[in-house]
């Protein structure tokens, strides 16, 4: 008897089990419809915003990659689906933070109904086996394209190639796949961190020159996560960049990208020298942690680098990352651009007419800083403007 | 040990021996390494130096260990999700005062409401614990592994993903100072925290019941004690413990980082425990012990950092430094260096005789 309600039960659950598992995967159809009644928002924000981005990018050097990739179109303009609706599935990696829900955000409002695109959007929650299978789910719907936001690099051989032999061109984004044949994959669009590096280099030698500063520029490094592809992009540049420029690297130690961190290492480092004039951070969070250090060291965060005042320049502009780059306590600001979207429709549409794309390419990023000195910047032969960052500049970001 | 002579035997076989002596010795080395790490300067009206930034950011591994003290005691198990909780309680009360948003530059409700109402969700935590372990006699490892787990996810579902920012000075008070006192807030609390506990171990019996239940349950229940409320009332405790560390973590950054608030943290508190000299298999504990065990770990960061060791390699020096400490406490390396010391004089004895 007893054995007979264990069976019952075990039978039940598992039952349930299944309903679950469907429902997780049918929750994505559902999910979409409160998303889609933020979308109208999301699109107001972006299509207000779109005018004053537009100018940015005009102003912005056209010599942009993405933008010279894009040739008439601007990076940033959604390419509209004429015709039958495209059904686009797209495979991110989660919402671990506001950068990747501004990816997400871009992506949906970028492939809406208005645009003539159906976007079938799937939440792996960091985990690989759910993209696997969602890719799956995508084949068995044949959708028209897959976008891939893969969450880990490595185990994509098997699921694309069953993408591939269904006819399903795959546009991976941000990060990379490791595959064994890379036309796997119709394309690859990311973020270039070792060009970010160079570019806040760039910045800081320029600004300095401009400053006329002449004595020991002492510079901290806070690194990201070792081993993230941020990390080694970032580190590779300054590393680079301070060898070239004869800057004296006082410290280079990991902050895990996070706050607390940022401001313990910061504060140890504060205790070994007293000479630190530069601190370059390799995220905003880290950024605010450092900043934090150095004020509680009795020390002026600045830009005033000539009368003791300690530089912060930070990566990743995001909004609170910003706000901090506006009040002068972080210097410059490189972004790592989310809004894929646009660059996406524009992928999809040269791909329905046929055309090839660049197998990989980058995203068009900028950096922000709140002082007009510097107004360009030139890494490897490439002029890359630097916008002036105003309160305006920063009410018209997506994120 | 041997050669300390025989005034100092005594004071070796003083429980609180090897953790205080664990600490000197983490503490010298830094004389050698980094001769300035004692200076202590007020710069900027607040203390300043390697010395008060091990007291400083010891404060919420400190007050984790005195929680995690009790339910190692009680249960003989540990509580894996203090790190969760302490995030659980962070999420709770940025989100309250923020009002929902992501960031903020003023309370959209009274501090300290919010701060309460963090304090009660995470005394609900240990109290799920608590019924977990008491009640249902789960494992105590498998009992908080659940918090583990879905304690941050529900931090996030509460943040909704996002770092909440309160950009309100009256927020940064307890991660900085109060006032213009130079004393890092946070040394405050936590010295409050170990006053509170240490005084309530003293004055009531209940440290004494807590050993008793973790001793053998069974009797204690015979002799008239409640081991599940014991046990129920520790697992409670170690939550309040983990929601007051995560009020201290999150004004610290000003925010509540999900992710990263409070990550980790509970094998630190359980290292404490063990750094010292409690049995992690319940019974007997010291709560000095503990507290030591706590500022051991952190002088260790602190120490490494100041020697410029990067902070992903640190893991590697803290295991061979825990490894040292750990096995010099215990009892059983010391009888199998007994055994050989009289293994070889009995060789030697042999090898005389053989030899006259």
């Amino acid at each position: 008897m007893k054995r007979k309600a264990l069976a019952i039960f075990m039978c039940t659950a598992m039952a349930a089990g299944i309903m679950t598992g469907c429902g997780s995967s049918a929750s994505t159809t559902p999910s979409e419809a409160p998303a889609a009644s933020e979308a109208p928002a999301a699109s107001e924000a972006a299509s207000s915003e779109a005018p004053a981005a537009s100018e940015a990018a005009s102003t912005e050097a056209a010599s942009t990659e993405a933008a010279a990739e894009a040739g008439e179109s601007a990076a940033d303009e959604v390419a509209k689906n004429d015709g039958e609706v495209l059904n686009i599935g797209f495979a991110q990696v989660g919402a671990e933070s506001d950068w990747r829900t501004a990816c997400t955000d871009s992506v949906k409002s970028a492939f809406s109904a208005e645009n003539g695109y159906n976007l079938i959007f799937n939440d792996a929650q960091q985990k690989q086996e759910n993209q696997i299978k969602a890719i799956r789910d995508f084949i068995s719907q044949d959708v028209d394209y897959i976008i891939l936001d893969p969450v880990t690099e490595t185990g994509w051989d098997q699921p694309l190639q069953e993408a591939a032999d269904a006819g399903i061109p795959v546009i991976v984004v941000d990060r990379m796949v490791d595959v064994s044949d890379s036309s796997l994959y119709t394309a690859w669009i990311g973020s270039d961190f070792e060009l970010e590096g160079k570019k806040a280099c760039a910045y800081l030698k320029a600004y300095l020159d401009a400053k006329g500063f002449t004595d020991t520029v002492n510079i901290v490094d806070i690194q990201g996560t070792i081993g993230a592809s941020a990390q080694i992009g970032r580190t590779a540049a300054f590393d680079a960049a301070a060898k070239e420029n004869g800057w004296n690297v006082v410290s280079q130690q990991t902050g895990e990208f996070t706050q607390a961190k940022g401001q313990e290492v910061m504060e140890s480092i504060l205790k070994q020298s007293d000479d630190v004039n530069v601190v370059y951070c390799e995220n905003d969070n880290e950024a605010f942690g450092a900043r934090d250090a150095i004020e509680a060291a009795g020390k002026k965060v600045g830009t005033d680098i000539a009368n003791g005042d300690i530089i912060i320049m930070s990566f990743d502009a995001t909004n609170a990352g910003l706000t901090d780059t506006l009040d002068g306590s972080i210097l410059v600001n490189t972004e790592c651009n989310p809004l894929y979207g646009p660059v996406l429709t524009q992928y999809v549409q040269k791909l329905k007419a046929g055309e090839t794309l660049d197998h990989d390419s980058y995203i068009a990023e900028s950096q922000f800083s709140a002082d007009d000195t510097v107004t360009s910047v030139n890494v490897d032969g490439t002029d890359y403007a630097v916008t002036l960052l105003t309160q305006d500049v920063l009410n018209a970001r997506a994120y | 040990m041997n050669k300390k002579g025989f005034s100092l035997k005594g004071l070796t076989k003083k429980r609180l021996f090897m953790p205080i002596a664990c600490l000197i010795v983490v503490l010298l080395i830094n004389l050698v390494k980094t001769p300035d790490f004692f200076n202590i300067s007020i710069n900027n009206g607040v203390l300043y130096g390697y010395i008060i930034d091990v007291i400083n950011r010891g404060s919420e591994l400190a007050i984790l260990a005195i929680g995690m003290t009790l339910v190692a005691s009680s249960s003989g198990g540990t509580d894996i999700s203090v790190g969760a909780i302490a995030a659980v309680a962070a999420a709770v009360i940025t989100n309250i005062l923020s009002g929902g948003t992501d960031s903020v530059n003023e309370f959209h409700a009274p501090l300290l409401l919010a701060i309460l109402a963090g304090l009660l969700v995470a005394v609900l935590c240990g109290m799920w614990n608590g019924f977990l372990v008491a009640s249902l006699k789960i494992q105590p490892m498998v009992a908080t592994l659940i918090l583990y787990t879905a304690g941050r996810g529900i931090a996030q579902l509460i943040t909704r993903g996002q770092i909440t920012y309160i950009r309100v000075d009256a927020y940064k008070v307890i991660g900085s100072q109060f006032g213009k006192n130079p004393v890092p807030a946070p040394i405050y609390v936590a010295v409050l925290m170990i006053v509170i506990a240490t005084l309530f171990l003293k004055y009531t019996a209940f440290g004494l019941y807590v050993q008793t239940v973790g001793i053998n349950a069974k009797a204690a229940r015979l002799v008239g004690l409640n081991p599940v409320k014991i046990q129920f009332l520790c697992y409670m405790i170690c939550g309040l413990m983990a929601g007051i560390a995560g009020v201290i973590y999150s004004s610290r950054i000003y925010s509540c980082d999900a992710n990263n608030i409070g990550l980790n943290v509970e094998m630190d508190a359980i290292l404490a425990v063990a750094l010292g000299g409690n049995s992690l298999a319940g019974g007997k504990f010291s709560l000095p012990g503990s507290l030591i065990g706590a500022y051991t770990i952190q002088a260790l960061t602190t120490s490494l950092y100041a020697m410029g060791v990067s902070s992903d390699q640190l893991p590697v020096y803290k295991a061979i430094v825990v490894v040292v400490i750990v096995s010099l406490q215990s009892p059983e390396l010391y009888k199998m260096l007994k055994h050989r010391k009289a293994n070889s004089e009995k060789k030697n004895l042999i090898k005389e005789a053989v030899q006259s």
